[in-house]
C-alpha cells in the first residue's frame, strides 16, 4: 500500500497528525501546568504551588456543587445504564411493533444541539408545572427536573454503547445455552449479561461523564439551590479568568480523562463504540 | 411414533412470546422518551405558535405567527445568517484538517491504529466547558500568550473576543465528531480499487480524486453533519470566547428564556435549529442509501 503514495505525502500527512494530536493536547497541558501557578497574575510564572488548589478545595460553594453534581451524575447514570441496555438489547435481539420508531428516537438525543435539548425540557417542565399547580401543589425546578434531563439525553448514548457491545458478541454463545435448557431468563443472567457487562459499563461511565459535564440543559432547568458544578464553574468563566477557575478546571478535566479512558478501556475495541453515526448504518 | 418435527402452533407461540419480551425491553425507553423526548419537542412547536403578552408571559390562548414574522426581521436574520456562517467554516476547516489525519490513522498498522484512535476519543468525550476555558486562558491578555507578547515588546495581544477566537474553539471542540466518521469510511475502504486505478495507470491525485474520495463520501457528510449541527446552534463556545459582541443564534435563543422574555420567538428559533438539523439527516440518509 505504500506505494500508493508519495513519499511527500505521507510526510506531510505524518505532519499534519503532530499538529492535530498537538492541537487536542497543548491547550489542556498548557492549562493543567499553569493551575499549579503560585503567582496570583495567571499569565506570569511564579513557581509552583498546590495554593489554589487547597482553596479552591476549602471552598463551600464548590464543595456544595460537586455535591449537587455528585448526586444527578449518579441518579441519572443507574436509570439511564438500565433503561438504555434495555433498550440495545430490544433493538438489537428481537423484532417487535415500535422498534423502528424506538431506534429513531434514540438517535436524536444524540445530535440535537444542547440548547434546543434545553429549551426542550424547560418549556416541558414549565407546562406540566402550570397544569400541577391547578390541581394544588407546586412544584419547582430543582435536582428532580436536572436528573430527569440527563436521562432523557443519556439513555441513547448508553444504548449506542450496548449496541456496539451486543454486535460484537458470538450470537451462537446464547442459542448453545437455549438448546441446553436454559431459560429465557438464566441465558440473560449467565451468557449475555456477562458478555456485554464491558459496553454496559463502558455506557454508563460516558453516561455519568456528560452528566458531570452538562453545562447548557442543566443551566436552564436547575432551580435555586440546585447549582451543579459545571454551571458554577461558567459562571465564574464568564467573569473572568483567575488561578481558582485554573485549578477546578484541572480538576474537572482530570477526572473526566480518567472516566472516559476507562469507559474506553473496557470497551475494548474503540473503532466500534460511541460512534454515534455508527448506528446509522443498518438503517 | 415419531413427533412431528414442526409444529406450527407452538413455532407461532413462541415467535409471540418473543416479540412479546422485545416490546417489554423496548417498552421504558420508549415510554421516556415519548414523555421526556417527543412530548417536551411538540411543546415547544405548540409554544412557538403560543402569544407573547405586553409582560412577557406566555399565552397559549390563541394561535399566533408572531414569532415566525419576526424571523423575517434583519436583525434575526443577522445572527441566523452568521451562525450559519461559522458553523460552515467550522466545518470546512474541520474537514480540511481531519480527512488527511484520519487517512493517516486508518493506514497505520492495527496496534498503532486503535492507541491513536483512544488519544482522538479521550479529547472527544471530555469536559467540554474546561476544553473552551483552557483557550479562554490561552488566547486572553492576561494568559501565557499575552504576557509573553508583551515582555517582547510587542503589540497586545488580540484574538480573544473576537469571531476567529469563536471558530478556534468550534474547531477545537467537534473536530473529533469529524475525524471519527471519516476514519470509518477510510478504514472500511477496499483499497483493491485504489491499486486497480493506479495499476490503470490513473497518477496518485486522479485515483484519490475519482476513487478514495467518492468511496468515503458517506463519511465525509457524516462527519460534517455531527460538526456543523452542533456548531450553528452553539452557545457555550461563543458565551466563553465569543464576548457576547456578535450575537449568534445559540445566544439568541438563551436570551429569549432571559432577559428578553419572548418565548415563542426562542421556541420558533428552535425550530429552525431542529429544522437544519432534519435537513442535514435527509441529505445524510440519501447519501447512505446510495452507497452499495
Amino acid at each position: 500500500m505504500k506505494s500508493l503514495r508519495h513519499p511527500w505525502i505521507d510526510r506531510l500527512m505524518a505532519t499534519n497528525a503532530w499538529v492535530v494530536y498537538a492541537f487536542f493536547y497543548l491547550p489542556i497541558l498548557v492549562l493543567v501546568v499553569f493551575s499549579f501557578n503560585a503567582s496570583a497574575r495567571v499569565g506570569i510564572w511564579g513557581g509552583v504551588s498546590p495554593r489554589w488548589y487547597g482553596e479552591v478545595l476549602g471552598n463551600a460553594e464548590v464543595l456544595d456543587a460537586l455535591k449537587n453534581s455528585l448526586i444527578v451524575s449518579g441518579i441519572s447514570t443507574i436509570v439511564s445504564t438500565i433503561i438504555g441496555t434495555a433498550a440495545a438489547l430490544a433493538i438489537d435481539r428481537y423484532r417487535f411493533r415500535g422498534r423502528r420508531g424506538l431506534d429513531g428516537m434514540l438517535y436524536l438525543p444524540i445530535i440535537i444541539p444542547d440548547v434546543t435539548m434545553a429549551v426542550m425540557m424547560l418549556l416541558f417542565f414549565a407546562r406540566v408545572f402550570d397544569i400541577v399547580e391547578l390541581v394544588g401543589p407546586r412544584w419547582q425546578l430543582g435536582v428532580t427536573t436536572i436528573v430527569i434531563s440527563h436521562v432523557a439525553f443519556n439513555i441513547a448514548f448508553v444504548a449506542v454503547v450496548v449496541r456496539a457491545r451486543l454486535g460484537q458478541i458470538d450470537k451462537s454463545l446464547e442459542e448453545a445455552a437455549r438448546d441446553l435448557y436454559a431459560g429465557a431468563w438464566q441465558t440473560f443472567r449467565r451468557v449475555t449479561l456477562p458478555l456485554i457487562m464491558p459496553g454496559v459499563l463502558g455506557g454508563a461511565l460516558l453516561a455519568l461523564t456528560l452528566s458531570l459535564d452538562d453545562v447548557v440543559v442543566t443551566s436552564f432547568v436547575a432551580g435555586p439551590g440546585s447549582t451543579t458544578l459545571p454551571i458554577y464553574v461558567f459562571g465564574l468563566i464568564r467573569r473572568g479568568v483567575s488561578p481558582q477557575i485554573n485549578a477546578i478546571s484541572s480538576l474537572m478535566l482530570i477526572a473526566s480523562i480518567a472516566l472516559v479512558g476507562l469507559s474506553l478501556l473496557l470497551q475494548r475495541n474503540p473503532q466500534d463504540a460511541i460512534l454515534p453515526d455508527e448506528r446509522l448504518k443498518e438503517t | 411414533m415419531r413427533k412431528p418435527a414442526f409444529e406450527p402452533g407452538l413455532e407461532k407461540a413462541a415467535e409471540a412470546a418473543e416479540r412479546r419480551r422485545g416490546f417489554l425491553l423496548g417498552l421504558p425507553a420508549y415510554v421516556y422518551l415519548v414523555v421526556f423526548f417527543a412530548v417536551p419537542f411538540f411543546i415547544v412547536f405548540v409554544t412557538s405558535f403560543a402569544r407573547r403578552s405586553a409582560t412577557g408571559a406566555t399565552k397559549y390562548d390563541e394561535f399566533s405567527t408572531s414569532a415566525y414574522v419576526k424571523l423575517l426581521d434583519p436583525l434575526v436574520g443577522t445572527i441566523v445568517w452568521r451562525s450559519f456562517w461559522i458553523a460552515t467554516i467550522t466545518t470546512a476547516v474541520c474537514l480540511l484538517f481531519a480527512y488527511p489525519f484520519a487517512y493517516y490513522i486508518a493506514t497505520r498498522r492495527p496496534a498503532v491504529r486503535n492507541a491513536l484512535l483512544v488519544l482522538v476519543m479521550i479529547p472527544f468525550w471530555s469536559n467540554f466547558l474546561v476544553r473552551t476555558y483552557a483557550w479562554r486562558f490561552i488566547l486572553g491578555s492576561d494568559g501565557p500568550l499575552g504576557t509573553l507578547t508583551e515582555a517582547m515588546g510587542r503589540e497586545p495581544f488580540r484574538l480573544l473576543f473576537t469571531p476567529a477566537a469563536i471558530l478556534i474553539g468550534l474547531v477545537y471542540g467537534f473536530l473529533p465528531f469529524m475525524v471519527l466518521p471519516l476514519y470509518a469510511a477510510i478504514e472500511r475502504l477496499d483499497w483493491r480499487l485504489v491499486e486497480a486505478a493506479r495499476d490503470l495507470y490513473a497518477d496518485g491525485w486522479t485515483a484519490f480524486r475519482k476513487v478514495t474520495l467518492p468511496l468515503t463520501r458517506s463519511g465525509i457528510i457524516a462527519g460534517s453533519l455531527l460538526v456543523f449541527v452542533p456548531s450553528f446552534g452553539a452557545y457555550v463556545t461563543p458565551a466563553i470566547l465569543g464576548g457576547g459582541k456578535d450575537l449568534l443564534l445559540g445566544s439568541y435563543i438563551v436570551t429569549q428564556f432571559g432577559q428578553a422574555r419572548n418565548r415563542p420567538l426562542g421556541s420558533a428559533l428552535s425550530i429552525v435549529i431542529m429544522a437544519v438539523m432534519l435537513v442535514a439527516l435527509m441529505i445524510r440518509n440519501r447519501s447512505g442509501a446510495e452507497e452499495i
